[in-house]
C-alpha cells in the first residue's frame, strides 16, 4: 500500500517533470516569437480587411452618388448629350440583353461541345489534343482588348466583313467567354465518375447514348454555373465593345443588324467621362443597377453549384 | 429467350458523325487563335512597312497624333509596366496573405462566407472599378496621403497610382483564389507533421505551406501580372492619357490597351497609319501576355502533378 504510494508519487513526479520538460521544450520561444507571431497573423488580417474594405467601398461609393438617380426612368429613357436628367440606359440595356443572347445562342453549344469533346473522346496522348487544351487555357487569360482587336480585324472587316453591327460585338464576346464556358464545362464532365459511364456501356448502350443520357444530365449543373458566369463576364465587358463599334449616341432600340448599338458598360463608361455632377451621378446609378444584376447572377451560380452538386 | 448479340448491327455512321462534329467545336478555339495572330499580322507589316521597327521598339515618344508622328512604343511601354508594377506591389501582398488567413488562420465558417464575397470582387466590372478609382481612390486615399514635397505632388486629376490601385483591387482576387488552392492543396500530413514538431502557426505557414504551394502562387501572381497588363477599362479611366516615358507613380501615363482603346474607338479608314498602329501595339500586348499565359500553364501544372 505505502509502497504502491510512493510508486505512484514517483510517477506522477517523474510524469509532471516530463510534461514540463516538454512544455519548455515546445514553449521555448523568445518573446521576439511570440510578437513576430502576432504581428504575422495581424498582418493577415489587414490583408484581408483591406481586400474586403475595397469591395465595400466600391460599393458603398456607388451606391451613395447613384441614388439619386436611381428610379424606372433609367430603363426608359434614351442617352442625351445636353439633358441629363432625362437620360438613361434603355437602349444600353436593351443592346446588353440582346448581345447576351447571342453570346448564349452561339457559346452554349460550342462550349459543351468542345467539352464534351475533349473529356470524352480526345486521346490525351496525342499532341494535337494536348495543343488544343493548351490553347483553350491561353485563350482564357488573352486581354479582352485583343478579342476587340480579333473583331474589327475578322469580324467586323476582313473575312467576315459584318460591318459595327451588333451581331459582331456578340459574336466578339461569345470567342472572349469561350475558353470559361469550356474549362468550367469539362470540371463538370469530370466530376461524373467513371463507373457511370462504365456501367452504361455494359448494358450496350453506345458511346454517344452513354454520353447523351447518364454524363450530361448528370453535369448539367455545373455547366449552368459555368454558362452563368461567363455571362455576368461578357456583360461587364467594355474594351471588346469599343473597337467593334459600341456607340454611344444610340437613341433607338437597337436591332442585330442595324447600324450602331450599345452596351450598358459603354454607356456608363460614357456617362463618366463628362464633367458634368449629373452625368457621373448617372454613371453611378448604372454601376447600381449593372453591380444589382452581376451579383444576382452570380449569387444565383453558386447557390446553384450547391444545390444541385452531387457528390458520387 | 433473347439470343444476345453483343456486337453492333452494323457500323455506327451516328456515332461517328457526332465526334467529328464535337471534335470540329473544339477546333474553334484553335482556330480563334490562328484568327487572331492573322487579324494582328496583316496591319502589323503594314506598320512596319512605313515605320522602321527600330523608332518603334526603342523610341521613347508616342505621338501619333503630331507632324511628323513618332511611334516610339517604349513609352507607353512603360505606362503599361507603370501601372502593372504598383499594381502588383499591391495586389501581391494582398493577395497571398489573404490566402494564407483563409487556407491556414480562418475557421471554417469564415473561409465559407469570405472566400464567396472575394469572389464577388472579381465579377464587378472593370468599368466600376475605374470610376471607383478615380473619383475614390484618388481623391480619398492616395492624395491626403502623399507627401507634398514628393515627386512633386499629387494634385493631379490623373495618376498612374490610382489605376494601379484600382487594377490590384482587380487582381486580388485572382492571387488569392489560386494562391488558396494550392495552399490547401498541400497534404495534411506536412502540416500536422510541423506542428507536431512544436511549430507555430506562422512557422507552419512561412516555412512549410507556402514552399509547397511555391508553383502554384507563382502562377497566380503570373496571371495576375498578364491581367494587370492586359486591363483596359480601369486605365482608360484612370491613369490619364498622356504617354509618358516614366514609372512614378504620380505620374499620368497611357498604356497599351489604352491607346488601343481610345484610337480604335470609331470608324478609321483601314488603310490609315493610326488604324495599323493598333494592330502593331495589339501584336506587341499579345505576344507580351501569351509568353506570361504559357508560364502559368506550365507552373499550375507542374503543382498538379506533385500531390494528386
Amino acid at each position: 500500500m505505502e509502497a504502491s504510494g510512493v510508486g505512484s508519487e514517483r510517477a506522477r513526479l517523474a510524469t509532471a517533470g516530463a510534461r514540463a520538460t516538454v512544455a519548455a521544450k515546445l514553449s521555448d520561444r523568445s518573446r521576439r516569437d511570440v510578437a513576430l507571431n502576432t504581428a504575422f497573423a495581424a498582418l493577415l488580417l489587414a490583408a484581408v480587411t483591406i481586400a474586403l474594405g475595397g469591395l465595400a467601398a466600391l460599393l458603398a461609393q456607388a451606391f451613395v452618388r447613384g441614388a439619386p438617380a436611381l428610379s424606372l426612368d433609367l430603363f426608359t429613357n434614351t442617352p442625351s448629350t445636353l439633358r441629363p436628367e432625362t437620360a438613361g440606359f434603355r437602349p444600353a440595356i436593351l443592346g446588353s440583353l440582346e448581345l447576351i443572347a447571342g453570346v448564349v445562342l452561339f457559346v452554349v453549344p460550342i462550349g459543351i461541345g468542345s467539352a464534351i469533346y475533349l473529356e470524352e473522346y480526345a486521346d490525351k496522348t496525342r499532341w494535337w489534343n494536348r495543343a488544343v487544351e493548351v490553347t483553350i487555357q491561353n485563350l482564357a487569360a488573352v486581354p479582352s482588348i485583343i478579342y476587340g482587336i480579333l473583331g474589327l480585324g475578322f469580324i467586323v472587316r476582313g473575312p467576315l466583313d459584318l460591318g459595327f453591327v451588333l451581331v459582331a460585338g456578340s459574336l466578339t464576346l461569345a470567342l472572349l467567354v469561350l475558353p470559361l464556358v469550356i474549362i468550367a464545362s469539362r470540371e463538370a464532365i469530370r466530376a461524373v465518375p467513371d463507373s457511370i459511364r462504365q456501367g452504361s456501356l455494359a448494358l450496350g448502350a453506345t458511346q454517344w447514348q452513354t454520353i447523351r443520357r447518364q454524363v450530361l444530365p448528370a453535369s448539367v449543373p455545373g455547366m449552368a454555373t459555368g454558362v452563368i458566369l461567363a455571362i455576368s463576364r461578357a456583360l461587364g465587358e467594355a474594351a471588346p465593345l469599343l473597337l467593334v463599334g459600341a456607340t454611344v449616341f444610340v437613341t433607338f432600340d437597337p436591332t442585330p443588324f442595324g447600324d450602331g448599338f450599345s452596351a450598358m458598360p459603354v454607356q456608363i463608361f460614357d456617362y463618366a467621362k463628362r464633367p458634368q455632377e449629373a452625368f457621373q451621378t448617372l454613371a453611378f446609378a448604372g454601376v447600381i443597377v449593372m453591380v444589382g444584376v452581376l451579383l444576382a447572377m452570380n449569387s444565383f451560380a453558386i447557390w446553384l453549384r450547391n444545390r444541385y452538386e452531387r457528390t458520387w | 429467350m433473347v439470343s444476345p448479340r453483343l456486337q453492333a448491327p452494323g457500323p455506327r455512321h451516328g456515332e461517328k458523325a457526332i465526334q467529328g462534329l464535337l471534335a470540329l467545336c473544339a477546333l474553334l478555339s484553335v482556330l480563334t487563335t490562328i484568327a487572331i495572330v492573322l487579324s494582328l499580322l496583316g496591319p502589323t507589316i503594314g506598320f512596319f512597312e512605313v515605320v522602321p521597327a527600330g523608332d518603334f521598339f526603342f523610341g521613347i515618344d508616342w505621338t501619333p497624333q503630331f507632324e511628323p508622328p513618332s511611334f516610339g512604343v517604349l513609352a507607353i511601354v512603360a505606362g503599361t509596366l507603370n501601372v502593372a508594377l504598383w499594381a502588383m506591389l499591391f495586389a501581391v501582398p494582398i493577395g497571398l496573405g489573404a490566402a494564407v488567413y483563409l487556407s491556414e488562420y480562418a475557421s471554417p465558417r469564415v473561409r465559407r462566407t469570405v472566400k464567396p464575397v472575394l469572389e464577388i470582387l472579381a465579377g464587378i466590372p472593370t468599368v466600376a472599378i475605374g470610376i471607383f478609382a478615380v473619383s475614390f481612390l484618388l481623391p480619398h486615399a492616395i492624395q491626403p496621403i502623399w507627401p507634398d514635397d514628393l515627386l512633386g505632388g499629387a494634385e493631379k486629376p490623373f495618376m498612374a497610382l490610382a489605376a494601379s490601385l484600382g487594377v490590384g483591387l482587380m487582381v486580388v482576387p485572382i492571387i488569392a483564389s489560386i494562391s488558396e488552392d494550392a495552399m490547401s492543396a498541400v497534404p495534411s500530413g506536412l502540416r500536422e507533421g510541423a506542428y507536431a514538431m512544436g511549430a507555430s502557426k506562422r512557422k507552419v505557414a512561412t516555412r512549410v505551406i507556402f514552399p509547397a504551394a511555391i508553383s502554384g502562387i507563382v502562377a497566380s501572381i503570373v496571371l495576375a501580372i498578364s491581367r494587370a497588363v492586359g486591363e483596359t477599362m480601369i486605365v482608360l479611366i484612370a491613369a490619364g492619357s498622356t504617354p509618358s516615358f516614366s514609372l512614378w507613380p504620380n505620374e499620368p501615363v497611357q498604356t497599351m490597351t489604352a491607346y488601343i482603346a481610345v484610337i480604335a474607338t470609331g470608324d478609321l479608314p483601314t488603310d490609315s497609319i493610326d488604324y495599323k498602329s493598333v494592330f502593331a501595339v495589339g501584336s506587341l500586348l499579345f505576344l507580351a501576355t501569351l509568353a506570361m499565359n504559357l508560364l502559368s500553364i506550365r507552373l499550375v501544372r507542374r503543382y498538379r502533378e506533385v500531390y494528386e
